[in-house]
């Protein structure tokens, strides 16, 4: 086994482009998924089934199904229904999409979590609904599940090297452009390996941190 | 679509079903072992099954099978057939998010079971094999259920390898046909059904271990939806 430095160090200038595609398809994906994810925990609760099942369905399905497949379709199927983005835009919505039928599970068990006495007091003062929602149940719903949140941010850091199939230059992207001109293998894909630990590991020892803090 | 592209697509579904079956395995016993091995006496075995379980947790899926497919070969001389490149990368991955199944499901045992296999005297692998294992085993089902589902997402990562799975032989088809809205919501549903009936099976699995251990659900009671994937 040979370790060339060398190539490390020729491979570090790529290495940091490409860890900027990755974090800002990373904290624009992360944006769209809590959104995306609220919007449908708040249809799962509507009374009526008519919006609920279908919503059920969708979700469970993109849960279900593999990133990868999900990102050929938009990427492949959207151009040709005359929606052209760029590759980053169209991986991004994939991951912010994806990750939102589980953030949806999140703010469900949130929302849960929110005591009942709170609902009640809420119809005791007659609040309207709109008012129930943003001023008592989501402002106690999502300060419980933040950690929760945090955990799908590190998973979502852990998908986004798939973006490469669709030719965004994350980080694997630009190892894999920086082997196939130099046909060193081993070194940028051991140093991007290892920066997903680095980055990694610290967010999940701050967001355990975080939960204690919280949880008192 | 033409038969010999649904013969294309059927022989993907296999390859995929083979890659799950052989990767859920190897996952399985990665995560007994290094699942178990954080629960020993001494603070080096358990710093090892928790250094393994950061690294293998810490890094993607997809990068670790890059790094099987091109650096294992390179740095050590080994050329893995693709299949078992495949269940490795795989494997190791997956088996690493097992591992904190099985650490918590065994912490999460009532601790005076274990303190009364001490009282027995039973030595520490009767106590782990007789009295903790089985009752921390059905609390992992749920888990592992989800798991498996994300086994699942995660086979098709070795098409961006080359690999002739189910995602791989939808993009074949759609370069034949040019017709990628068609192609991949076949490949999508396909994924899906599998999925569903995994499911299916594991949540007759857990019924069937935790009757085992009188811990049947009590009609009526539905127990609570696990809440996202496995992997987090």
């Amino acid at each position: 086994m040979t370790w060339d430095w060398g190539a490390v160090r020729a491979f570090m200038p790529h290495f940091f482009d490409g860890l900027l595609v990755t974090l800002q398809a990373l904290a624009l994906g992360s944006l769209i998924s809590f959104a995306l994810g609220l919007v449908w925990a708040l249809l799962m609760r509507t009374p009526t089934r008519w919006v609920r099942w279908p919503v059920g369905v969708v979700t469970e399905f993109i849960r279900d199904t593999p990133l990868l497949v999900q990102l050929f379709f938009l990427f492949y199927v959207l151009p040709e229904w005359g929606l052209a983005f760029s590759a980053l835009t169209t991986g991004v919505v994939a991951i912010g999409l994806h990750y939102s039928t589980y953030t949806m599970q999140v703010y469900r068990a949130g929302i849960d979590a929110v005591p009942p006495g709170q609902w009640e007091a809420a119809t005791a003062l007659s609040l309207p609904p709109r008012r129930t929602w943003t001023a008592v149940i989501l402002p106690q719903a999502i300060r419980r599940v933040v950690p929760a949140l945090g955990n799908y941010v590190i998973a979502m850091l852990k998908d986004t090297p798939m973006l490469m199939t669709i030719t965004v230059l994350d980080m694997l992207g630009e190892a894999r452009l920086f082997s196939q001109q130099h046909f060193q293998f081993t070194e940028p894909l051991t140093v991007i390996g290892v920066a997903f630990v680095l980055i990694s590991y610290p967010a999940s020892l701050l967001l355990r941190a975080l939960e204690r803090r919280l949880a008192r | 679509m033409t038969t010999g592209l649904w013969e294309l697509v059927l022989k993907g579904v296999w390859t995929t079903l083979q890659l799950l079956v052989f990767g859920a395995l190897l996952a399985t016993a990665v995560s007994f072992a290094v699942g178990i091995a954080r629960t020993h006496r001494r603070w080096i075995v358990r710093f090892l099954a928790g250094f393994y379980t950061e690294v293998f947790r810490g890094t993607s899926a997809l990068i670790m099978i890059f790094w099987v497919f091109f650096v294992l070969p390179l740095a050590f001389g080994w050329q893995l057939v693709p299949m078992w490149a495949g269940t490795l990368a795989l494997g190791l991955t997956y088996g690493a998010y097992g591992a904190e199944i099985v650490r918590g499901a065994l912490n999460s045992v009532d601790p005076a079971q274990r303190e009364g296999g001490i009282a027995l005297s039973f030595t520490p692998w009767q106590r782990m094999r007789k009295i903790l294992l089985p009752q921390a085993v059905p609390e992992t089902i749920p888990s592992f259920c989800n798991l498996l589902v994300e086994l699942l997402k995660g086979t098709a990562l070795v098409s961006v390898m080359g690999m002739g799975d189910l995602a791989f032989s939808g993009n074949l088809v759609r370069l034949a046909l040019q017709e990628s809205a068609q192609i991949y919501a076949y490949v999508l549903i396909i994924y899906f059904l599998i999925a569903f009936l995994l499911t299916r099976l594991m949540r007759s699995l857990e019924r069937r271990l935790k009757a085992r251990v009188g811990k049947a659900p009590r009609p009526g009671v539905s127990a609570p939806l696990p809440v996202g994937g496995g992997v987090s």
